[in-house]
């Protein structure tokens, strides 16, 4: 099937090498930080993790949310979804990517990577994120590409991929279960320590990817022959507005909890993020436009004359993916190290070089996304044919 | 040696054959690759001699109504001497393996808005807690960061990954990141202990290469008297003495990580 990619018009090869001189001139600042060392980012001896860790995290939470498809269509028979069921697990594959890619983009010593499998590590979490990461990209590559090639086919997919299918519902949750236990179990990070944080990074995560999947379903529709449907882009809206609406009740229990306790260990965060601390507040403005974003994406989507209005849809599923990636990404991980143990601010921001680096990762992500979809779209229109 | 380098082998066999992507890194800093193949491991540095000091549980005391300024000084140039702790002009590199802070600090959940004044400006010297009940150790996925059987933190140099995740642990802020290569910044390097290379995490060891061959900590030997090392588990030794006769405090008790850092007050 991948033979699709290679057929396409003058606009998708000049997308492709778009995409190729984005991943190349990042890779550049990569060599370079293989050879300074990570001291080309922002982050310091306070702020060991940053702008890269902040991406994992985030599309850890993109991939967690095919199950937002899968749940409706193999549970609950809604077979609306099936129309694009493979989208969403395309996308699950290209953020899995991504994710393992930043997590090389911030190794200090990348080529040892491989330790973690020489010495199995069990009581740490990273050993089982290791785990359950590539466990998801396994089932969602064998599940997806499986499932198209029957429809291909035109027979109906194995009956061995069943299983496989239900088993992805909770291994997705596990993800960013997993994900988030590397987080809230340290004893003296006081805004991770918290039993929310696995429950509020699906929420919103199941706002986040849904969002970003209307978003794809619209550019889809415009630039090629197939419709993923308006039923489909309604329904998956209503899964976007639960999942903010959950995301944000977490938060307010969180901020509750800190606010009312006063306990400072917990507060001393939420102040530095939302009101700066001792005069350091550079992710102030990015915090409360995060806000200011999820809560008018909210707003929007609870209104169904502005849900239905496909224009109005799109501007809020923007709303929600960005405020969620300003809040889950720079304000989760930067936030949790400022103020550092011994309660002394020392701010981070991403430099340059560290920004090339991510966003030359996004475009690989964007690239095995095309060319995911570009099969796809490729079989769905072979079928109308 | 030979068990270094056959490790050495097995990895590369795995890189080469599992990861097309890596393999290209492992080409792109082959240096690196083969000098660390080629240096000594934990086990070597901190293999004991026939007159080592030994203990069940190593603790320190740190007697505040000692310390100064000057003393604080002289125990951070010996320990970062001995242990070629690079000297970066980037605050946001900084390597630190000892240093001193204040009281608020150094103490931060005992801040008191009516501070006994001796303590306002108090140097309080800092460094690793080898606690009991370390949550570096859980956190490293790759046993990079391990415990002695004498309570000692300690990290293997050349199989840490710099995932940086024992730094997220560490309630003390005790760890340092090599965000570069700290060759370039030791000033008189101390052939008696290895260098490190960018990209690894490291800590204070509490001088564990020296306990081997019967000496003390470089810090207590140049703390005129302010920090008194021992066994934690010896009813018999100093440090339990002192303990017994003075009120102790320890950073961030609350936590469960039973550091084995003592602070008279």
């Amino acid at each position: 099937m991948l033979d699709k990619a290679l057929k396409g018009s003058k606009s998708y090869w000049i997308w492709i090498f778009v995409l190729l001189g984005v991943i190349g001139t990042g890779f550049t600042f990569y060599l370079k930080q293989l050879d300074f060392g990570l001291g080309i980012t922002g982050m310091s001896r306070d702020v060991t993790w940053g702008f890269y860790i902040a991406q994992f995290t985030f599309l850890v939470g993109v991939a967690a949310s095919a199950v937002m498809l899968v749940i409706p269509y193999y549970l609950h028979n809604y077979k609306a979804f099936g129309r694009i069921m493979i989208m969403g697990e395309f996308l699950a594959i290209s953020s899995m990517i991504m994710c393992i890619l930043f997590i090389i983009a911030d190794l200090g010593q990348p080529m040892r990577l491989l330790n973690v499998l020489l010495y199995p590590t069990p009581h740490s979490m990273l050993f089982w994120d290791m785990i359950v990461l590539s466990g998801y990209l396994l089932i969602n590559l064998v599940v997806s590409w499986n499932v198209l090639d029957a429809e291909r086919n035109s027979v109906p997919p194995a009956k061995w991929l069943k299983p496989i299918i239900y088993l992805s519902v909770p291994w997705a949750i596990s993800i960013h279960t997993v994900t988030a236990y590397l987080y809230c179990g340290l004893p003296g990070r006081g805004f991770w320590l918290t039993a929310i944080l696995a429950p509020r990074f699906l929420a919103s995560a199941f706002a986040g990817g849904p969002a970003f999947l209307i978003l794809l379903c619209l550019i889809v529709r415009r630039v090629t022959n197939f419709d993923p449907g308006r039923e489909q882009i309604q329904s998956l809206s209503k899964v976007v507005v639960y999942g903010s609406i959950a995301n944000m009740f977490f938060f307010l229990c969180e901020v509750f909890v800190a606010m009312y306790s006063q306990i400072p260990e917990h507060l001393d965060h939420l102040q530095y993020l939302f009101f700066g601390l001792h005069g350091h507040g550079v992710l102030v403005p990015w915090m409360w436009t995060a806000m200011a974003l999820i809560v008018s994406g909210i707003i929007l989507l609870l209104i169904p004359a502005a849900r239905k209005n496909e224009a109005v849809l799109a501007v809020a599923c923007a709303f929600t993916f960005i405020g969620i990636w300003i809040d889950k990404g720079m304000g989760m991980v930067a936030g949790g190290f400022v103020p550092n143990p011994l309660h002394e601010v020392n701010e981070y921001f991403p430099t340059f070089p560290e920004v090339m680096i991510a966003v030359a990762v996004y475009g690989t992500g964007f690239l095995i996304l095309t060319i995911l979809y570009k099969v796809f779209v490729g079989v769905k229109e072979e079928l109308a044919a | 040696m030979e068990n270094n380098r056959r490790n050495f082998l097995k990895f590369a066999g795995v890189t080469v054959l599992g990861l097309g992507s890596l393999s290209l890194l492992d080409g792109l800093t082959s240096d690196d690759v083969i000098a660390s193949a080629g240096q000594t491991s934990a086990e070597e540095i901190y293999k004991k001699g026939a007159n080592a000091l030994t203990a069940k549980r190593w603790g320190m005391v740190v007697d505040t109504r000692i310390i100064t300024a000057a003393i604080c000084r002289k125990m951070e140039n010996a320990c970062h001497q001995t242990h070629n702790v690079p000297d970066h002009a980037n605050k946001r590199h900084e390597i630190k393996w000892i240093w001193d802070t204040e009281y608020k600090h150094a103490f931060p959940e005992k801040t008191d808005l009516f501070l006994a004044e001796r303590f306002e400006h108090l140097p309080i010297p800092v460094f690793c807690n080898h606690c009991a009940n370390p949550p570096c150790v859980q956190a490293c996925p790759t046993q990079a960061t391990f415990q002695r059987a004498d309570g000692l933190v300690l990290m293997d140099f050349h199989r840490c990954i710099g995932c940086r995740f024992c730094m997220a642990a560490c309630p003390y802020g005790s760890r340092s990141f090599n965000f570069r290569d700290p060759r370039e910044a030791i000033k008189n390097e101390n052939p008696e202990f290895p260098t490190r290379m960018k990209g690894v995490v490291e800590k204070c060891n509490f001088c564990a290469e020296r306990l081997a061959v019967g000496k003390e900590p470089a810090c207590v030997e140049a703390s005129d008297g302010a920090l008194i090392f021992g066994d934690l588990e010896d009813p018999q030794s100093e440090i339990r003495k002192l303990l017994k006769e003075n009120y102790a405090i320890r950073r961030k008790q609350n936590l469960g990580t039973n550091p084995s850092v003592y602070y008279i007050v």
